[in-house]
């Protein structure tokens, strides 16, 4: 008999205070090639968020989960608390394609989770590459409307920056998935 | 400050097997029901030698334990006369992306939680008592602490990515 998951909660406003001792916006050493990605998170009013929690989860390069046989020092997680502005920035590498439940391969990508005052769970999204002729086959991105689908793609910026904005509700809401 | 107590359980899968080595972050209001927060408006004390944070990691049974002050209730303005039960804010990863949790632990018998819409947001009652530790004669520590068992169970890992639906 399975045992019943214990359920979910609000973080609510004072995460702070408990979890950003464990934050991590570098997840591959300082002298490795790595990618910037940043983003605001948005309210439906188009207001940065200034005290929301975003967190990635990832594979490496190879697209081997840290858990995986070789992986070995690739931690694959990174959370960030947004700054006053709700900006956020991660400096990760891109990860490799992972199979999907069905076996079919996922273009690369980060699963996210936002978590904030207000949520009682987290909303789980995920974040694909620009240029990225595997996102055309994604099993999950091909469960999202087209016109949508933009919403889950960061875009290419300048230094080879990647920027990715998260809107949460309203006009131009970000696609986010049940888990 | 305050009625100390000794907070500890195992963190368990849906099969009961032990989640070993497991990161837990804790965090909670000291015994006046003041967070060390800026944010926090609440005209109680603050606690100077107490910060109301830690972590700690699973043994390889799943087992945990912290010791702590009884956080105390606190006013918010979600609605009229609105105070929250006494609670301590919990955050866990486990092996993937669908096993992580975040969640809330509070104390048995607490006349509040009735009242609570966080505690009743989650609709199942089994699932809600989870939510409850439970006093703990094994853990009490005889003239220095109350104990409180609080077992925690994380999800499956397998349940992800085919269940991804948009929201």
């Amino acid at each position: 008999m399975k045992l019943i998951a214990t359920p979910w909660q609000t973080v609510g406003p004072f995460f702070h205070i408990g979890c950003t001792k464990l934050n991590r916006v570098n997840l591959v050493p300082h002298d490795e090639l790595a990618i910037t990605v940043e983003g605001l998170i948005l309210d439906g009013d188009g207001k940065p968020v200034p005290d929301a929690m975003i967190e990635i989860w990832q594979a490496d390069a190879a697209g081997r989960y840290p858990t995986e046989e070789g992986a070995e020092g690739f931690r694959g997680y990174g959370r960030a608390a947004t700054n006053a502005e709700g900006q956020f920035r991660f400096r990760t590498t891109k990860p490799g394609r992972v199979p999907f439940a069905d076996s079919r391969q996922q273009a690369p990508h980060l699963a996210v989770s936002i978590l904030m005052r207000g949520l009682l769970k987290r909303l789980v999204t995920r974040m694909y590459f620009p240029d990225e002729s595997a996102n055309a086959e994604d099993p999950v991105l091909n469960l999202v409307d087209g016109n949508r689908r933009t919403t889950l793609i960061a875009k290419a910026a300048d230094h080879g920056h990647l920027n990715w904005d998260v809107i949460l509700q309203g006009n131009g809401e970000t696609v986010f998935f049940d888990l | 400050m305050g009625e100390r107590v000794i907070v500890s359980g195992r963190v368990l899968d849906e099969d009961g097997r032990p989640v070993r080595q497991t990161v837990i972050e804790a965090w909670q209001a000291n015994a006046a029901g003041r967070y060390l927060h800026e944010n926090d408006q609440h005209d109680a004390p603050l606690d100077p030698n107490f910060t109301g944070c830690g972590h700690a990691f699973t043994d390889d049974e799943g087992r945990y334990r912290f010791v702590t002050i009884k956080p105390g209730a606190y006013p918010w303005r979600n609605h009229g006369n609105a105070w929250r039960p006494a609670h301590i804010h919990f955050s866990l990863f486990g092996p993937a992306f669908a096993t992580r949790l975040v969640t809330q632990m509070y104390f048995p018998g607490d006349a509040l939680l009735e009242f609570d819409p966080i505690f009743n947001s989650v609709q199942d009652a089994e699932a809600r008592a989870r939510l409850v530790s439970a006093f703990d004669w094994e853990t009490t520590i005889p003239e220095t602490a109350l104990g409180y068992r609080f077992d925690i169970v994380l999800r499956g890992k397998e349940e992800t990515p085919m269940e991804v639906h948009v929201r």
